[in-house]
């Protein structure tokens, strides 16, 4: 089962996530994105949420992985698609002061 | 005095799976108060962490063969107060204080972050931790529904 669909634009990766993100879900997620990031070695990775139902700790920890893994290459990591309850998660866990990772504001 | 006005009581296996099929009975079982999205995501939100915990650090180590259960209770009481008790028989927290210290935890670090315990406080009213090591793990999540609103004049999807 797919979770993720990839927009692949020059330099940028983009993932749209469309999935309840817990941590029984997360694995499948976080092995997607990653085989696709070591494959295009893109210079920015978008994480877009805009589809997830549902999301706990798991996804930032999700999120922490992967701006790890974007480190690894160079690369940044943006997240898009924010709605209010998850920007109210984003907020209390403090990824927003990863170095490569730029959150846009809350769009819905 | 406050009275209670429904109870529910499931007993789940300990598997990824029921993490999905814990949080949609939470929703199913408060829907009758009409709780505003913020208030359902929150609260599915703390019972997802607090039943992750259970698989993954009550259980961790436990053989797969012998099934592990999560039992979740919970109250709705006359004054909109929601109590849900997520309970497992697994291998209990030696220090809860440094357990509720973000960013300390035993599972994999790609999976989780050691925020569990700090969504399920910030996404409550209250929430208790009761435990003994070798016998389990119980918390106690609260949280208080606001009153039936009036209308609201602006409602942003």
């Amino acid at each position: 089962m797919t979770h993720v669909d990839f927009i692949e634009r020059q330099d940028e990766l983009i993932a749209g996530i469309s999935a309840e993100i817990d941590h029984h879900t997360v694995v499948g997620i976080r092995e997607e994105i990653d085989r696709r990031m070591f494959y295009r070695r893109p210079r920015r990775l978008t994480l877009d949420l805009g589809s997830v139902g549902f999301m706990d700790s798991s996804g930032i920890a999700l999120i922490i992985g992967r701006c790890e893994v974007a480190r690894s290459m160079g690369a940044t990591v943006r997240l898009v698609g924010l709605s209010a309850q998850l920007s109210k998660l984003i907020r209390l866990s403090g990824v927003e002061r990863i170095d490569n990772l730029t959150v846009a504001p809350c769009e819905r | 005095m406050k009275r209670i006005i429904n109870e529910m009581k499931l007993r789940l296996r300990a598997i990824g799976e029921n993490e999905a099929v814990a949080r949609a009975c939470i929703s199913a079982f408060i829907a009758e108060l009409d709780p505003t999205v913020e208030e359902l995501c929150d609260l599915r939100c703390a019972i997802s962490e607090a039943v992750t915990n259970s698989i993954v650090h009550g259980y961790k180590g436990y053989s797969q063969n012998i099934p592990t259960f999560i039992y979740i209770s919970a109250r709705i009481y006359d004054n909109r107060e929601v109590t849900v008790e997520i309970a497992d028989t697994g291998c209990g927290i030696e220090d809860i204080d440094r357990a509720r210290t973000p960013s300390f935890t035993t599972g994999d670090p790609g999976q989780r972050c050691g925020m569990g315990f700090l969504v399920m406080e910030s996404f409550t009213d209250s929430m208790s931790v009761k435990s003994k090591l070798g016998r389990g793990t119980t918390v106690l999540l609260r949280k208080n529904l606001k009153p039936y609103a009036e209308e609201k004049t602006c409602h942003k999807g």
